[in-house]
């Protein structure tokens, strides 16, 4: 059950603070819980974590290849894994090893890909996975997640504990915006809806959610009801809330923090085209590479910030009354 | 039990029989590292690995990782000779549906430990089975077997620091050094040098080895486990294709098709070789 705030203002920690924390307390009442990481643990607040829990701490180095099938190899012995990297290393650089020996070989890893899209900023395109979702949606049996503030991502991290399986977690380090009350807890797989609406339904994840909380509220100003949901889990996604917004509201967007190739307005896309017709309008960044620059300069370059969700509302309900 | 010389050599032997009869209906397959490796199998499956083929999963067994995951006949035919499913099964191999696929897979062979088959990968996920037994408390070994062509993957080379930063010294992990790769001579193509030196150079306990004798495998097993805290990497000098008589001194011999004759010529010469050893054996007595 999760209950959502009304008012969507900034957390006052980072989500790197939240991740530690739940990492510390996961490896403090379960044993087998190991977390690995390729020499960013400076990055995501882990120094702490690896000085109290040495024992439960490996970092690898400079070796995500390695670190992956290590982690693959720990889980075959019953540990828990926790490996994390950049989200461009932990996907594009180690996808055969968590093809074949973390999901085909089917032993249990949970990934944290950090930095997603737009938020690796300075770091630029190197740095910038925006096909990260897209790699991992090929692998079957792949479960892929974008925590959006602080209260879900302690209760993904806790639940993915728990379950068996490869995980990728997409987790921005940075300050996020507190969409879900303390306490809030989820259901993978499972679309949260933030909000109701009757005109047009908008699916989206990560960053983008408050955007699309607050192009919702320019279109109710424009006079148009627009649905918000959050697709935190884009594979297994959810396919009855695609297809029941879809049917209530007839027109849907999809706002997400990487390609469109691949990522959630794919899996929408996807899953429309088998079930049913309605407009599809899909804010992403449309097959470019990143590039440096700030969360704010880079939502304009790509054109995926709160105007553009506007813009893509509007088309997806002007086509729908079109009828096409 | 721990098996004599002449008992190894015949298992091997038998390794070596079983690969070809499962291959038998294929008709190809990748003879030439099955057969290189014949003896590592039948040595580690022959007293140095504790095992329990009725309990696959036990879970203080010693762990094999083969890295080289296209030589999966050689470790299923070890496996049905040491009893973990029917030796008649080997003929599946490759068939739809068949427990023992070409490369192994842990989730479908009762006995193999890890999925392998993109080179490289069997070094790592073989590291994390030995930090994860060592950090339960177990006493248990990780046997690892990477190709020597294998080694050119940059992966191997992650492990290998990685192994030695964490002191895994309950890995032991050889190379099945038969000189070549699939195009041609290992040499000729990305040399690898001495590599026994160059693990030395990366904080690994490291020896050279006959890989087609059961006696200096076995040898050097027991000295690499009495090594220290050193993980351990024994470099196995072996010629691909070994003791397949279409096979031995052929140049491209990684995977070879061959007719059903050429496979009961090559059975028929195993058999007589066991049967030399085994009058060896008794004349012995």
């Amino acid at each position: 059950m999760f209950k959502v705030e009304t008012t969507v203002l900034p957390e006052k920690t980072e989500m790197r603070k939240t991740f530690a924390a739940t990492m510390d307390s996961l490896a403090e009442e379960d044993k087998r819980v190991v977390y690995l990481d390729c020499d960013l643990m400076n990055s995501i607040g882990m120094t702490s974590f690896a000085a109290k829990r040495p024992e439960q701490t490996v970092n690898c180095g400079i070796q995500e290849a390695n670190m992956i099938g290590v982690a693959a190899g720990m889980s075959a012995t019953g540990l828990v894994p926790f490996a994390h990297t950049f989200g461009t290393f932990a996907s594009r650089r180690v996808m055969d090893q968590v093809f074949v020996s973390a999901a085909y070989a089917r032993l249990n890893v949970r990934i944290i890909g950090s930095d997603p899209g737009v938020t690796a900023s300075t770091n630029g395109g190197t740095h910038m996975p925006l096909e990260d979702m897209g790699m991992m949606r090929c692998v079957p049996d792949v479960t892929i997640i974008e925590p959006t503030d602080s209260t879900m991502l302690a209760d993904i991290l806790r639940q993915t504990k728990d379950r068996y399986g490869v995980f990728y977690i997409r987790l921005s380090r940075k300050i996020a915006d507190k969409i879900y009350q303390d306490g809030s807890t989820f259901e993978i797989g499972k679309a949260a809806k933030l909000r109701n609406g009757t005109d047009v339904t908008i699916f989206t994840s990560g960053i983008s959610v408050a955007d699309a909380l607050k192009a919702a509220d320019i279109l109710a100003g424009n006079g148009i009801s627009a649905a918000v949901s959050n697709m935190f889990t884009i594979k297994p996604i959810d396919r009855r809330a695609v297809v029941e917004a879809a049917e209530r509201t007839g027109a849907v967007v999809t706002a997400e923090n990487h390609s469109v190739i691949g990522g959630l307005g794919s899996a929408v896309a996807e899953m429309l085209t088998e079930t049913v017709c309605a407009p599809l309008e899909r804010v992403g960044v449309r097959d470019h590479f990143g590039e440096v620059g700030s969360v704010d300069y880079l939502k304009k370059v790509f054109s995926i910030g709160v105007e553009d969700i506007v813009a893509a509302a509007k088309r997806a309900v002007g086509r729908k009354a079109a009828g096409k | 039990m721990d098996k004599n010389e002449l008992e190894l050599q015949i298992d091997a032997a038998r390794i070596r029989i079983g690969v070809l009869k499962g291959l038998r209906k294929c008709g190809a397959g990748h003879i030439g590292g099955s057969m290189s490796m014949a003896e590592l199998l039948a040595v580690l499956y022959g007293g140095i690995m504790r095992v329990r083929p009725d309990q696959p999963d036990w879970e203080d067994r010693d762990w094999l990782v083969v890295s080289k995951g296209h030589c999966g006949p050689a470790v299923y035919s070890a496996l049905a000779l040491h009893g973990y499913f029917p030796e008649a099964e080997l003929e599946t191999i490759n068939q739809g549906g068949t427990r023992l696929p070409s490369h192994c897979d842990r989730n479908r062979t009762p006995g193999v430990d890890m999925t392998t088959g993109s080179l490289g990968q069997g070094m790592s996920t073989a590291l994390g089975v030995a930090f994860g037994n060592r950090y339960n408390g177990r006493a248990s070994h990780t046997y690892l077997i990477l190709g020597d062509g294998e080694m050119q993957e940059g992966q191997v080379w992650e492990g290998a620091l990685f192994a030695a930063q964490r002191k895994l010294s309950n890995v032991v992990a050889f190379v099945d050094n038969n000189k070549k790769q699939l195009d041609g001579y290992t040499n000729d193509i990305c040399s690898l040098g001495d590599i026994a030196q160059t693990f030395r150079n990366f904080g690994w306990f490291a020896l050279d080895c006959d890989g087609n004798d059961v006696a200096s495998v076995r040898n050097a097993i027991l000295t690499a486990k009495r090594n220290g805290e050193k993980p351990s990497m024994i470099v196995m000098h072996t010629e691909k294709g070994i003791g397949c008589t279409f096979t031995e001194g052929v140049l491209y011999n990684h995977h070879v098709k061959f007719t059903e004759a050429q496979c009961d010529a090559a059975i028929a010469s195993l058999e007589n070789h066991i049967a030399a050893i085994q009058e060896k054996e008794s004349a012995h007595v």
